[in-house]
């Protein structure tokens, strides 16, 4: 019993898509229906490689005009001073629109306080939504996929947030054929994430592909880093090297980056995107696993930030 | 850092692969959580941190090996119950190919889930256990993906490690089930014995079952085809979004932005609108950012037409040779997938590929219980999971195709107006639903579509 795939593919062979531009064009379509159906839609960038590359996506979905959104960016205050730069470079370059929601200021106005741990990750949730009910978006695309993590596996294309930005996995719309429904009630707002279906090998793979420029510290680097709780953490202001906690120069990369009190890098001399492709596709490891402390709190702290709105 | 040919060229072997989405369906007991395992382990998707956590939360409970549903369940409630609440999608990748697998439950709610899961897949893979072959649920998943118009429907014959790796076993499970399928409407179904717990024909192929000749689970999702509606099948556009820069260097741009639903698009094309009908020609066509001859589904594009015509989100273009009719009236078959009931006099929205009208439900002529199968001529409302036909009445007409002839743009949505929530999936089409509506087969347990 077997199929006669032999002779069929040679038919229909000529008209399938390669994985990346079926995702490619994916993306792009969920670009596209957003823009049609949303009053203010907004993308939140930090000048990571998924957002860069939900940027470029959204560049190439409205050439030769601009992009009919604005940007959002949750400052942790503990960011890669060099992502921060491209980020600004970025924005500049194509003429965007950038919110900063900054964390900092919610600790100086009494509004946050800090963790004793100095991680800042959680507590990006508070400045994130109050940002989104404030300027009042109705979309905010996120770079999310749902490869990451599991509980991010159960998220839809078009994610229902309440009045809160609560997610509550048990309420999810089924997600039918293409048609997305982004139907919400004011104050509600509609979490969209175009590269669900995108793997870290993909979102790499695109990178090489379409040339796509990224903060230098995604590429192996010397750097001052100290050893806590198994991951290398950078030298900063944040809080980090404590007196028990030794720097040492060592040969780096980062797999995500993010807030630099729970952001890890990983050994590598990978110099070049051939040489990123390579390590990853062989990684026995996954990019959350290796890099982020935040997600190791509990079994399921990713679920737990997302029901209270984070992204 | 910009990407240099040579670069380029040395991804060749990863990039070219092509994507297949497929879905799965399974009865609770029949291992579909050990199978899902399995193809995410054997293919060495699963990675060693992943294991490790599924290693410890199995060690913690008690459990003597490790519990590879564990790597399914990602929610709080699913790990407290044991169960799948709903559908998750899985990522894994082979030299020959990428995969997304929606992994549907099997349980209470499985009919909105499998519809979900077989909505978008290329390919359903039917599980059922050895012991008890076809049984009413393997005729579920089977009429689903039927309905659903799945192209590929693969029939896993589990636990053949408990049936002595038999084949007579495997052949009289596979006769029956195919010959339900071709009365569902599938012409194509390909049979695979295996046993998901120990390996057998999921991967690698099996060393117990020398009679079977043909592909493992995994060789067969490598090489089944993807994308078949595009070749022959009469062109469609959706019209997304209009692209007017309006900026110094673009004046006078005026693009059509969207995804190409169905077939392929040439330049000189002669087209028409609907629902206005107008007819123009394709003067350019534009795949993210290159000027293309010829583009097909489902690339994303940008069309450039001669004139000036009245064109926005919402239209529909296709060739002029071959237009779809445009209704008011849209009989169909629903998949209701909300809570709450759908009731005839119900005012609802209708979601059609671009394009949202307001509708009334006009009727509900019969409902069909997948449960056992039987043919309902007076439902009076359609409740959850239930699968019935409509007659809905829209305030504008849509160019609405048949969902047998194209399962983009013969699919819409049935959304309740008061807060967004999604009721039902439709798919349209007077044959579809009138074949459906047909006596009960012969042994008074199956139907027809």
């Amino acid at each position: 019993m077997t199929s006669s795939t032999a002779v069929a593919e040679g038919v229909a062979g000529a008209w399938a898509l390669s994985h990346l531009d079926a995702l490619e064009s994916e993306a792009v379509h969920i670009f596209r229906e957003v823009a049609g159906e949303f009053e203010k839609p907004v993308i939140l960038f930090s000048g990571g490689k998924d957002s860069i590359v939900m940027l470029h996506l959204a560049l190439k979905a409205f050439a030769p005009a601009p992009v009919p959104f604005t940007l959002l960016h949750v400052d942790t205050g503990h960011n890669f001073p060099e992502v921060l730069e491209y980020r600004d470079r970025t924005v500049a370059r194509h003429g965007l629109r950038l919110h900063v929601a900054s964390v900092q200021d919610y600790i100086d106005a009494g509004k946050l306080r800090e963790r004793p741990d100095g991680t800042r990750n959680p507590l990006q949730t508070v400045p994130l939504t109050e940002a989104i009910q404030q300027l009042k978006f109705d979309a905010v695309f996120g770079g999310g996929r749902r490869d990451e993590e599991k509980a991010r596996a159960k998220e839809r294309v078009f994610s229902l947030r309440d009045e809160f930005s609560q997610w509550d996995p048990r309420r999810q719309r089924p997600e039918l054929w293409q048609l997305y429904n982004g139907r919400h009630a004011p104050g509600e707002h509609v979490r969209v994430f175009p590269l669900s279906n995108w793997t870290e090998l993909d979102v790499w793979q695109y990178i090489a592909r379409e040339g796509i420029e990224l903060p230098e510290i995604y590429f192996a680097h010397q750097r001052e880093v100290f050893q806590r709780n198994g991951m290398w953490l950078t030298a900063g202001e944040w809080g980090g090297p404590k007196e028990n906690e030794t720097p040492e120069t060592r040969l780096i990369r980062y797999r995500t980056v993010g807030d630099m009190s729970c952001t890890g890098a990983v050994d590598s001399d990978a110099t070049t995107l051939d040489a990123v492709i390579a390590e990853i596709a062989v990684s026995r490891l996954t990019e959350r696993g290796a890099t982020r402390a935040d997600d190791k709190m509990s079994e399921a702290a990713m679920e737990d930030r997302k029901r209270e709105g984070y992204f | 850092m910009t990407s240099t040919t040579e670069q380029v060229a040395g991804l060749d072997d990863l990039a070219a692969t092509t994507l297949l989405r497929f879905a799965t369906a399974g009865s609770v007991d029949d291992g579909k959580s050990t199978l899902v395992g399995r193809l995410l382990h054997d293919s060495k998707s699963v990675l060693t941190d992943q294991m490790e956590a599924v290693e410890a939360v199995s060690a913690q409970r008690g459990q003597d090996a490790p519990d590879l549903a564990l790597l399914t369940d990602g929610l709080r409630a699913e790990r407290e119950q044991g169960i799948t609440i709903d559908v998750a999608y899985r990522y894994f990748a082979t030299a020959r190919r990428r995969f997304i697998l929606a992994d549907t439950p099997g349980h209470v709610q499985y009919t909105r889930n499998m519809v979900t899961g077989a909505s978008t897949a290329d390919l359903a893979v039917v599980l059922v256990d050895a012991r008890n072959g076809v049984i009413e649920q393997t005729r579920r998943h089977a009429a689903v993906a039927a309905l659903l118009r799945v192209p590929h429907v693969v029939l896993a014959v589990n636990k053949m490690d408990l049936v002595g790796y038999q084949e007579s076993v495997f052949a009289a499970i596979a006769e029956e089930f195919t010959a339900y399928a071709a009365r569902l409407g599938v012409s194509e179904v390909t049979a695979i014995p295996i046993s998901a717990l120990a390996g057998d024909n999921v991967v690698e192929p099996s060393a117990h079952m020398d009679w079977y000749g043909g592909p493992t689970v995994l060789e067969h999702l490598e090489n089944v085809p993807v994308s078949h509606e595009a070749a022959g099948s009469p062109a469609r556009f959706p019209v997304q979004y209009v692209i007017r820069p309006q900026t110094p260097e673009h004046p006078d741009y005026r693009g059509y932005a969207g995804q190409i639903a169905v077939g392929s698009f040439h330049v000189h094309q002669e087209v028409t609108v609907q629902p206005s009908g107008r007819t123009t020609t394709v003067t350019g066509i534009e795949r993210l950012g290159e000027d293309v001859d010829v583009a097909w589904a489902p690339q994303s594009v940008t069309l450039h037409l001669a004139g000036h015509l009245d064109v926005s989100r919402g239209d529909l273009i296709a060739p002029t040779a071959c237009v779809p009719a445009v209704t008011q009236d849209i009989a169909a078959t629903v998949c209701h997938v909300a809570d709450r009931p759908l009731a005839p006099g119900a005012r609802v929205l209708v979601k059609h590929a671009t394009r949202t009208v307001k509708a009334i439900v006009r009727e509900i002529p019969s409902r069909l219980t997948l449960d056992d199968l039987s043919h309902d001529a007076a439902p009076g409302s359609l409740r959850a999971n239930d699968i019935g036909q409509v007659v809905i009445r829209t305030a504008e007409p849509l160019p609405i195709d048949d969902y047998a002839d194209s399962r983009r743009t013969g699919s819409f949505l049935i959304i309740d107006p008061a807060d967004g929530t999604t009721l039902a999936a439709g798919m349209a089409g007077h044959a579809f639903a009138e074949r459906a509506a047909e006596a009960p087969a012969e042994d008074g347990e199956g139907w027809d579509f």
